[in-house]
């Protein structure tokens, strides 16, 4: 009788092990998922970056140092990419982002400019980009959220810890901020 | 500011997750109606012939299950005569269907535009890789970006917690029943049931009878019900995606105001788009046949979000 009692106690705590151990392996795959999205679409940010800068480069001659620092931070978040933490990687797309904006300001002052098709598709496409960034990356929050969340709580906290499932950091990006409300005519 | 909570895809995984068992247990249900509904005519027809026909009758069920899960997106998208977008094409709705399939984290499903001025849209398919997302020309000439956008997080959120396969499902079999129920009707009209021994047989008569009248009945009821159902949980995780819930209601009171209904919506699709384009409001039976909830009621529960 005893026997049965413990067979039935190790089973159950066994299939408990194996329950929490799935679970966080799929909160995590879920993780690894997210960040391959937010990765394609940075990527994709880093390669229209360069024919922004040739194509305002062409009439904004005098602009250089603009274009430097862009140049730079483009080449930052792309070493960035190989293989920095969400963190670091945030940090160099913010400088990034600061950068484009001085690029979007030159911009402005060449009414010309504003008339290419070419420059007009990249700015665009830009936009839109940065866009789906965004979207990508509230995902990706919302899943390392709940990792982390499952992580943390009694009592997986305690066996986490002992198969070797570590938090996972949040891609915060600086002054992207919610989408601001549009207006809506009626 | 970056780590406010998203609850958008959490309640699409658990919606994805309750719709895994919603899905067996409609198949569940409607498997048990067909084979009620085939044991009795079998019956009706010869003492004991009940039995002979219910493998029939499963075979079919088991049959247009399997037809409406691996081709009954294809069937709908035909029917709607709908035609797939080439990537060039509509630029603005690759755009707002690519980002926010990107917000759910889940791939972006085919495009198809139905050439009719009728605001509407609906999604299909049977999981997030197999979906279609297909809105009529109407949406995209009447719809400013967010109303557009507020559209696409609606379906996208069908697609995500996989009511387009619940739907699917549903749409197929409740089909199945009403030809099932039809056939029996005609048999019973113009064949000859063995009438000659009374007892038993009157009761198994009326009970057939009364079977081939509610069982459409009932399957219609179920897939409204379903359907209603799903609606608000689309609007509300739709919402919750653009974070931007007057972009939905505004779109939902256009799609309500327009006076013309889709040519190529029947009443087999009706439940599937966003807003009945049938345009028929009975005032009959009280809502009961509803393919939708009152839209009013959906646009309230959008401005209080």
């Amino acid at each position: 009788m005893e026997i049965v009692v413990l067979i039935v106690i190790v089973a159950a705590l066994a299939l408990f092990l194996i329950a929490t151990y799935n679970r966080l392996v799929t909160f995590r795959q879920r993780v690894k998922e997210a960040w391959a999205d937010i990765d394609v679409q940075l990527k994709r940010r880093h390669d229209l970056i360069p024919n922004l800068v040739e194509t305002v480069k062409g009439y904004a001659t005098h602009e250089s140092t603009v274009f430097q620092n862009v140049t730079q931070a483009r080449a930052a978040a792309v070493a960035a990419g190989a293989s920095a933490s969400p963190q670091e990687r945030a940090q160099a797309e913010n400088m990034l982002t600061t950068a484009l904006r001085s690029v979007f300001a030159v911009a402005e002052n060449y009414p010309q400019l504003q008339a290419v098709q070419e420059f007009k598709d990249l700015s665009e496409n830009l936009t839109a980009t940065e866009d789906k960034i965004a979207f990508a990356r509230r995902f990706y929050n919302g899943n390392v959220r709940d990792y982390n969340t499952a992580l943390q709580t009694f009592p997986t906290n305690v066996l986490a810890g002992a198969f070797g499932f570590k938090s996972e950091e949040y891609f915060e990006l600086a002054d992207t901020g919610e989408r601001e409300a549009p207006q809506v005519k009626f | 500011m970056a780590t406010q909570p998203s609850p958008a895809h959490l309640s699409i995984y658990d919606a994805a997750a309750a719709n895994r068992w919603r899905t067996l247990a409609l198949i569940a249900v409607f498997t048990a109606l067909i084979a009620i509904l085939g044991y009795f005519v079998g019956e009706y027809f010869s003492p004991g012939g009940g039995v002979a026909v219910l493998p029939f009758a499963l075979a079919l069920a088991f049959g247009s299950s399997l037809v409406s899960y691996f081709a009954g997106d294809k069937l709908i998208l035909a029917q709607t005569q709908a035609r797939e977008l080439a990537p060039n094409e509509e630029p603005q709705l690759h755009n707002v269907v690519e980002t926010l399939a990107i917000g759910l984290g889940m791939p972006t499903p085919r495009l198809f535009l139905i050439e009719d001025s009728a605001p509407n849209a609906f999604a299909t398919g049977r999981d997030p890789r197999h979906a279609s997302v297909v809105v009529t020309r109407g949406l995209l000439d009447k719809m400013d970006r967010t109303e557009l956008e507020g559209v696409i997080a609606h379906e996208l959120s069908h697609v995500g917690n996989r009511d387009i396969r619940v739907m699917l499902l549903v749409t197929v079999l409740v089909g199945t029943v009403a030809l099932l129920a039809d056939w029996m009707w005609r048999s019973m009209f113009w064949g000859r049931g063995r009438r000659d021994r009374s007892g038993g047989n009157a009761i198994i008569m009326v009970v057939a009878i009364a079977l081939a009248v509610l069982t459409p009945i009932i399957a219609t009821l179920i897939q409204l019900a379903v359907s209603r159902q799903r609606e608000y949980l689309a609007d509300a995780s739709g919402a919750l995606l653009t974070r931007y819930p007057p972009g939905l209601a505004s779109a939902l009171r256009k799609i309500a105001a327009d006076p013309e209904p889709l040519e190529v919506a029947n009443k087999a699709t009706a439940a599937l788009y966003i807003a009945n384009p049938l345009k028929d409001a009975p005032a009959f039976f009280d809502h009961l046949f509803d393919t939708h909830p009152p839209i009013e009621e959906r646009i309230k529960r959008l401005e209080a979000m």
